[in-house]
């Protein structure tokens, strides 16, 4: 028990920061800031695991002893239980008035008639009679339950922390941006994904393939701006319609925010959505390029958005030239633009939209064989003067921009797309199961009193009376067992004859 | 119209936290005259209390009245912030817990809720009423004051029948677990005997000590089951039914602490004070996770709706 204790306060420390620091598999740029705020603590703290609690060694430890520590506890006690169940109620004490609760009093009525009533008091109750000399004992316990309740609350921690641990083994987490329209995504691979946070076990080849179209967005807001609801109504296809293959039928279904798509152990999740701006570049020699690409939200309250949709010219064979004529149109969008010379967005909803973007010209470094973000082109070739900024321009849909080189940079409009989350977590129903098992057991262990009661019946007056003292005793911590026993003895005892005993 | 309900709800919550406070006015007045004699004024504190005399008749007959009419006030209370909270769903046109404000009236009305029904089955207890009150009006203040927010329905994630389980269970264990916290805290001062003039008046030691934990045990499987529901929902909601986030930690300490204080009462050398302090460290926890995480810790619970 001690050890238990010990072991629980370095549990409930250990995970305090947990809460107080950033934590890495929560948000990787909070850890960023706080190695940048705090250059010489972050690292040590680094080193000791706190930014991943959760997944540090030492933690692992504290539950792992707590567990076995509760195995160590409760198995014997199981046991001892198991037995206990079988035995019979304690034999009566010697002397009933040591007993924190007891009382006496005399019955008009035979020691049978008296043993009938007593036992007929005590249903539900695991009663056992002996004899005693000329009279009977009569004893008795009740709440057998609670100590059931007890170690299935126990045992049933272990079995949550396995489906929890299996979970984390064998699931996986996978995000991606889908546009809206027709969109699809397949779960087929890891390279589907946006980003993908696989559980110890998933390589990622046995994802169970299904697929979803996206085929429209629709977000409801306030007139203050909050938002009301989102929707997405989708296309899915499970595994046993890929395998019949017909690819044309596709089922619906409206996925909301607290409204997943579950199929064959996977939900699809609708996260987040944003815009993507569609861009047409006519390039001198008359060919055209269109970009469509999402760019991220910046605040989450108006939807301002910042991106970057990058072009390669066509028909250009030459390596070097290729390389170095490349465009990009970067900027901001606003999805309900303020229609002032700064573009800002005012509302989130798309209805007024309008882009403040530069063109830029020259190398992107897509070949450099680095990777780079969606959002943004690579600052440093901007500071060294490889990407040249060429236009600079507010276009609303269908307005253009045309290049000194007679490059024409046309905004052609908005799409939506959301962000979907693909959850697989074979732990989770056993968790479910388990978590109600410790809510049952914790329930009955902390309703349950589990309580002895003792009758001592002794025939007086010729047979026609009986003396019968009664005993109780509450096993159970700071149980409250006075008032049960006072009724009983009350019960009992209720016979006019019958003095009052405490 | 539904303006103008809202403007009750908020009026029919000052006028329960007002009667708060005129419910503690007079449980002072009752434990004052309970401490000195008559002819003593309040304040005089530094008398010996053991050599106070016993009050007179119609002194200990006011003392009485008072605290009758204290208790007699917080039901009143207890109604008027339970109208409030009605109104303040109708207006809303939801489910009434939906920013701090709200819950941090939800918790005060359960901790009230609570401390009634405690007063209904042990009388005795009624000078705690004091101490009982003191946080409920403070938190009832800060709601009202700097966690206020207008009536307005809420963001998508919470549009869930979830939000009616999980934040309900949680506001009513949390306030449950208020009246042990502070039974706790009177339990230890009463034992340290320090501040005796403050606390030779309260119930006896033992007496403290059964209330808070005859209420954690009813508490505890509630808050056990509201953290439960709230990893239900968060499966529905985030895609996991737990992910570490800040409340969900500090929502699991505050679990293990009071797993703690049951450990603690089963363990010999820890029965009494070790187990008070633990309980008391409990509450903390659960103020710390209202308060900290909700306004200074950015995570997915932020719905405090104070900006």
């Amino acid at each position: 028990m001690r050890t238990a204790l010990v072991l629980l306060f370095l549990l409930a420390v250990g995970a305090l920061p947990g809460a107080l620091l950033p934590q890495r598999s929560l948000n990787q740029g909070l850890v960023e800031q706080y190695f940048a705020d705090y250059p010489r603590l972050a690292p040590v703290l680094d080193r000791l695991g706190l930014f991943d609690v959760f997944a540090a060694p030492w933690f692992a430890a504290i539950y792992l002893l707590l567990m076995v520590s509760l195995v160590g506890c409760v198995l014997p006690r199981t046991l001892e239980h198991a037995k206990g169940l079988r035995a019979a109620p304690v034999a009566i004490p010697r002397n009933l008035g040591r007993l924190p609760h007891h009382g006496s009093g005399t019955l008009t009525v035979g020691i049978d008639e008296a043993t009938e009533r007593v036992r007929g008091r005590l249903r539900g109750w695991r009663v056992a009679e002996t004899t005693e000399g000329g009279g009977r004992a009569v004893s008795a316990e009740k709440g057998y339950l609670r100590e059931v309740g007890n170690l299935v609350f126990h045992l049933s921690l272990i079995g949550l922390l396995v489906g929890f641990a299996a979970g984390k083994l064998f699931g996986y987490e996978g995000q991606v941006i889908v546009p809206t329209g027709g969109g699809q995504f397949c779960n087929t691979g890891i390279l589907g994904y946006d980003t993908f946070r696989a559980g110890l076990r998933v390589d990622g080849t046995d994802l169970t393939p299904f697929c979803v179209r996206v085929e429209d967005f629709t977000a409801e807001y306030l007139p203050n701006g909050q938002a009301a609801s989102f929707r997405a109504t989708l296309g899915y296809q499970t595994t046993e319609d890929l395998a019949a293959g017909s690819p044309d039928r596709w089922r619906p279904y409206a996925l909301a925010v607290n409204s997943p798509l579950r199929l064959d152990g996977n939900r699809v999740y609708l996260l987040g959505h944003g815009y993507a701006p569609r861009f047409t570049v006519r390039f001198p020699d008359g060919q055209q390029r269109t970009g469509e690409i999402q760019w991220r939200p910046v605040d989450p309250a108006t939807l301002l958005s910042e991106g970057a949709t990058k072009f390669e010219p066509p028909g250009i064979t030459d390596d070097e030239q290729r390389r170095t004529s490349q465009l990009a149109v970067t900027g901001l969008l606003a999805p309900t633009s303020s229609g002032g010379q700064v573009v800002t967005s005012v509302f989130p909803a798309l209805r007024d939209p309008e882009v403040a973007v530069d063109v830029l010209h020259g190398d992107l470094g897509l070949d450099d064989g680095r990777g780079q973000s969606i959002f943004q082109v690579d600052q440093g070739k901007i500071d060294s003067g490889e990407l040249v900024r060429v236009a600079r321009a507010n276009l609303v849909p269908g307005q253009a921009v045309t290049l000194d080189d007679g490059t024409v940079v046309r905004f052609d409009g908005v799409r939506d797309w959301v962000s979907l989350q693909v959850s697989h977590d074979p732990g989770q129903l056993a968790v479910l199961v388990f978590a109600v098992l410790v809510l049952i057991g914790l329930g009955l262990s902390l309703s349950i009193r589990r309580r002895r009661f003792w009758a001592r019946l002794t025939p007086a007056g010729d047979g026609a009376r009986t003396v019968v003292e009664v005993g109780g005793l509450a096993r159970t911590d700071r149980a409250g067992y006075g008032e049960e026993f006072d009724r009983l003895r009350a019960d009992l005892l209720d016979s006019p004859t019958a003095p009052k005993g405490s | 119209m539904l303006t103008e309900i809202a403007l009750y709800s908020d009026r029919l919550f000052m006028a329960a936290v007002g009667v708060y406070v005129l419910a503690m006015v007079l449980h002072g007045a009752e434990y004052a005259a309970r401490r000195s004699a008559p002819a003593v004024l309040v304040g005089a504190g530094d008398t010996d209390v053991e050599a106070v005399p016993a009050l007179s008749a119609p002194a200990r007959h006011r003392a009485e009245r008072n605290g009758r009419m204290a208790v007699a006030l917080v039901v009143l209370g207890a109604a008027l912030q339970a109208c409030s909270i009605i109104a303040r769903g109708v207006a809303a046109g939801r489910w009434p817990l939906g920013n701090m404000y709200e819950f941090t009236s939800a918790i005060c009305l359960a901790a009230v809720l609570a401390w009634l029904v405690v007063l209904r089955r042990a009388p005795a207890a009624r000078p705690v009423g004091l101490f009982v009150l003191l946080p409920v009006v403070i938190l009832a203040f800060l709601a009202g004051t700097v966690l206020y927010a207008q009536a307005a329905p809420v963001m998508p994630a919470l549009q869930s029948y979830w939000l009616v389980v999980h934040v309900t269970t949680v506001s009513a264990s949390s306030g449950l677990l208020l009246v042990p916290g502070v039974a706790s805290l009177l339990y230890l001062l009463r034992r340290s005997g320090r501040l005796p003039a403050l606390t030779v008046k309260l119930p006896a030691a033992e007496v403290l000590d059964r209330l808070a934990y005859r209420t954690t045990i009813i508490a505890f499987p509630l808050y056990t089951f509201a953290v439960i529901a709230g990893a239900i929902w968060a499966e529905a909601a985030w895609g996991r039914f737990w992910g570490w986030d800040p409340k969900e930690t500090v929502a699991f300490i505050v679990w293990v602490l009071y797993a703690a204080y049951l450990h603690a009462r089963a363990t010999a050398g820890w029965r009494t004070g070790r187990a008070a302090w633990i309980n008391v460290a409990g509450f903390a926890a659960v103020l710390f996770n209202l308060f900290f995480i909700n306004l200074v810790v950015a995570g997915l619970h932020s719905y405090a709706g104070v900006g």
